[in-house]
């Protein structure tokens, strides 16, 4: 609601710029139509505003001005000086009245009675007009871009972002002393910051998605006469603006199906047992760097059935096909164009818009779209969309010599062909890889390129795609490199031609590398997805869905464990440098985050630690291992542990005992961060805002406790780091640990000065990291 | 003020585009094959972190065209994307002394495609290239 509050005064404050020169004129010329209906449009514009708001200053106001100047109009009243002043008056007040409420003051005192009394009786009102002019005007805070300015911005973010990489390269070749790759150091920092800062610009709350939605919800259901409750969650989840327009159709038509389709009248709820109501929730969250939109309702559901029913009809499938169909394949058929389960066109929808041009958008910006649903139960669709449209993580592919780059959303896994456990054959010309019990058709990157390989079809890497809709398939290729963060391009209509390309992009030697769409590639080999045979037609005697994927591990002390494969968000290797320890608890700095470390009791002696990076959704833990063997399908056969621990039970893979972790232990006990009065203690001056607010965030995100200075004297001695500003000239108390002093100006003061910037993250992460690491050897 | 011209030589024949749809005269190096691309399309290039799509100007004359040697290229813009187009050789900026004419008929079939009319400079005539009918490829002698 505040955001449309800051919408209308914005909006408002705009319109009276422009009327600016209007109402001058129009003092001079009272008669001058345009001029007229100018200030006609603005107070109506006003008052229809007013009305989404409890104003009932604004709305009185504007009425009685509209009501004026609709009188002179038509002719039923001369534009005499007394209105003119009278309705100059008014516009005066409602600027007066919007620069209060920007502002959060006090409005002006309520004489709105008289100007109105004055504007219909014609009588003279100089006197009240008076001192309006003499209030100042707030200065605005905020001021309005172009998107297409902050899209410049962006790009020309990225290309810094893209040359600093250049220069880190050369640096790095060049043997320079030492200072200058500190200077760098700092320049690529700011550069980080300010790509950082300018990618938030571009942010914007869910909640500009998600404010339509009610006033939909209400109107649809009014016209199908049925009842909705709607429950919206997550609007604070930020996303890039251009994300959010693309989103925004894709939304809409699916919550206008749910309210159409889905939830069913009254009286057939009752009679199914339901209460009356339909439910609708809509909901935004944050996982890793892709936001989840869900839209689920408790109506009829998907009739699996159905649609197949119609796509045999519509002859896009074969009754044999349609026969091997899962349950999930036959959801997906939704996305299929030509099919709806509605037996008839309402109003409502059936525009000729069909889920397959949901399907359509969300894979344009790099998104996937599922669909879950029990018949009678209700729909669930889930929206997953990457955070930004200009910066993805990707993966680099190798094949015929060349690179081409890979969106990690559409990454499940990589697979080694002459992996244990992998079978590839060739099925009539086709290849199928057969793992886990499940099929997949074995796309040829070189095939579909028109490349040769370059090397033997039995040292090839399979990457596993997922597209929307479930169907997967596996990509050949000659060599897997990389993840990266890519800087994505739009292509020329040259490329996009092809339709085997989403973007390009630049690799880290500045060459221009392809984006290859993975829904692209697989038409272009004629796999077939959606209907999904070859994964349908799995060994019946696998019971896929008693069994679930893990990931099987030693830990660093070398027991086989495993744990949960969808729990595990990505896997990286990190410097012991990065793990630093913290009132016996660990943690690790990964992409300027500090996460809670598990699996380790010691920094472990070795140049890089494999790290499993495990996510429950809103929080992340790191795990430490000591090598990552495989994944398998494990049973439900736990042997229960004797006690509650890091380890659910032990199960049996390859006839060797394997201790399964136990995810729920590991994120109640490590995500919610060291109790107190374990973590380390920091000291920041006494009534200082900025170490308050900005800087305690990110000491206590490093697993401190912060104390002010004066409020906890007796602390001091105890202190493990005591905050220092040197522009305040403080001194440090006699006896403190480990002292970080922080100045306000980038540039140190001579060669001697060992302050920090205080905006310089990655220093002060580095400090903090030090003196925990001091803390805890002395404990 | 008279149109400024950039003259550049293709097949053999010195041929003009206008200098105000150029934005700058580029050598390339390092390309980026596109497969399945259209055969005009020699691949991509970086420019100051820019990615620009080559263009074969021969290959867009005619199917299976090649420039010998593809290093001298125009950069231009097109709707927005950055390409680099690949001429045998750029030789000079000069002013057009007259108003462009119309193409005869007789042009021979590769030109036809590209070509939107004679322009008077120097003291010769050059044949006005359109450096969108160069990027559309040889498709475009269809349309």
């Amino acid at each position: 609601m505040d955001d449309l509050i800051g919408e209308f005064i914005a909006e408002t404050r705009d319109m009276l710029g422009a009327l600016g020169g209007e109402i001058v004129a129009w003092e001079a010329e009272p008669h001058d139509r345009a001029r007229l209906d100018a200030i006609f449009r603005f107070v109506h514009t006003v008052k229809g505003n007013c009305g989404f708001f409890d104003l009932p200053r604004l709305a009185a106001l504007s009425h009685a001005a509209e009501d004026a100047l609709a009188e002179v109009r038509s002719g039923k009243r001369n534009a005499d000086l007394a209105l003119v002043s009278g309705v100059l008056a008014i516009v005066d007040r409602i600027g007066e009245l919007i620069e209060a409420m920007d502002a959060s003051e006090d409005p002006p005192e309520d004489d709105d009675s008289r100007l109105i009394a004055a504007l219909s009786t014609g009588s003279e009102i100089a006197a009240i007009v008076g001192d309006s002019a003499v209030r100042r005007r707030a200065p605005a805070r905020s001021i309005r871009l172009s998107i297409e300015l902050l899209d410049r911005m962006m790009n020309g973010v990225s290309d810094l972002v893209l040359a600093r990489n250049e220069l880190a390269r050369r640096l790095r070749d060049a043997s320079l002393p030492v200072e200058t790759d500190e200077a760098f150091e700092r320049v690529s920092a700011s550069i980080a910051e300010v790509r950082e800062a300018i990618t938030r610009t571009r942010m914007q709350r869910v909640e500009t998605l998600f404010a339509a939605i009610p006033r939909m919800v209400r109107d649809l259901g009014s016209a199908t006469g049925k009842k909705v409750l709607l429950d919206i969650d997550g609007g604070d989840v930020e996303l890039d603006r251009e994300m959010i327009e693309m989103i925004r159709d894709p939304l809409t038509h699916i919550v206008r199906n749910a309210i159409d389709h889905g939830i069913e009248p009254a009286a057939a709820r009752r009679r199914a047992g339901k209460s009356e109501t339909g439910l609708l929730r809509v909901s935004a969250r944050q996982a890793g760097n892709q936001i989840l939109i869900e839209v689920a309702d408790d109506g009829r559901g998907i009739d699996g059935d159905a649609l197949v029913g119609r796509a045999l009809a519509a002859s896009l499938l074969t009754p044999d096909q349609a026969a091997r169909l899962t349950p999930d394949r036959r959801l997906s058929l939704i996305f299929e164009p030509g099919l709806s389960t509605a037996t008839k066109v309402t109003s409502l929808s059936g525009r000729g818009v069909g889920m397959d041009v949901v399907r359509a958008n969300i894979e344009r910006i790099g998104g996937l779209v599922d669909v879950d649903s029990t018949v009678g139960q209700g729909v669930r669709f889930t929206l997953r969309v990457p955070l930004t449209l200009t910066i993805i993580p990707g993966l680099t592919v190798e094949v015929g010599g060349q690179s081409f780059a890979i969106p990690r959303s559409a990454i499940e896994e990589i697979v080694r062909t002459r992996a244990a456990g992998v079978r590839v054959e060739i099925v009539a010309g086709a290849g199928v890889v057969t793992l886990r019990g499940e099929r997949f058709p074995v796309v040829a990157l070189a095939g579909v390129l028109g490349t040769e390989s370059r090397i033997d079809v039995s040292e090839q890497l399979l990457v596993l795609l997922k597209t929307t809709g479930g169907g997967a398939y596996a990509l050949a290729v000659d060599d897997v490199h990389d993840h990266e963060e890519l800087v994505v391009k739009p292509a020329s209509p040259a490329v996009m031609a092809t339709g085997l390309y989403a973007g390009t992009t630049l690799d880290g030697d500045g060459r221009p590398v392809l984006l290859l769409d993975p829904a692209g590639l697989a038409a272009a080999a004629g796999v077939s997805l959606d209907r999904g045979e070859l994964a349908a037609a799995a060994d019946s005697e696998c019971q896929a869905d008693e069994q679930r994927p893990v990931l099987l591990f030693t830990t660093l002390a070398g027991a086989r464990r495993a744990v949960s494969l969808p729990a595990v968000h990505r896997i990286d290797e990190v410097p012991p440098a990065t793990i630093a320890a913290s009132g016996g608890r660990f943690h690790i700095t990964l992409d300027d985050r500090i996460l809670p470390l598990a699996g380790c009791d010691r920094v472990p002696d070795r140049a890089k630690i494999p790290i499993l990076r495990l996510t429950d959704g809103c929080d992340e833990i790191a795990y430490a291992v000591d090598e990552v063997i495989d994944t398998v399908m494990l049973g439900s056969g736990l042997v229960p542990p004797p006690q509650p621990g890091e380890i659910q039970g032990v199960a049996l893979v390859d006839g060797e005992q394997v201790e399964v972790v136990d995810l729920f232990w590991i994120f109640a006990h490590h995500a919610a961060g060291a109790p107190a009065a374990d973590r380390p203690l920091c000291l920041i001056p006494e009534a200082d805002p900025w170490m308050d607010t900005f800087l305690r965030p990110l000491i206590e995100s490093a697993g401190y406790r912060v104390v002010r200075g004066g409020e906890a004297a007796a602390e001091l001695p105890s202190a493990d780091l005591v905050v220092v500003d040197v522009e305040t000239g403080a001194e440090p108390p006699s006896g403190a640990g480990q002292v970080l002093r922080l100045r306000a100006t980038p540039e140190p003061r001579g060669a001697r000065d060992d302050s920090i910037h205080r905006y310089d993250r990655a220093a002060l992460l580095a400090v903090l990291g030090d003196a925990a690491r001091a803390a805890r050897k002395e404990a | 003020m008279a149109e400024l011209l950039l003259i550049v030589t293709l097949a053999g024949e010195q041929v003009a585009v206008l200098a105000s749809e150029v934005e700058s005269v580029v050598e390339v190096e390092g390309l980026t094959p596109v497969p399945r691309a259209g055969g005009h399309v020699a691949g991509l290039t970086a420019l100051r972190s820019r990615v620009l799509t080559v263009i074969d100007c021969m290959a867009s004359l005619e199917p299976g065209g090649r420039i010998d040697n593809p290093r001298d290229a125009i950069v231009v813009v097109a709707d927005g994307h950055p390409y680099a187009l690949l001429v045998d050789r750029v030789e000079d900026v000069v002013e057009a002394e007259g108003e462009i004419a119309p193409v005869p008929a007789s042009l021979a079939s590769g030109w036809a495609g590209v070509a939107t009319g004679y322009v008077p400079a120097e003291g010769r005539l050059f044949l006005l290239v359109d450096i969108h009918a160069l990027i559309a490829g040889p498709t475009a002698e269809a349309a």
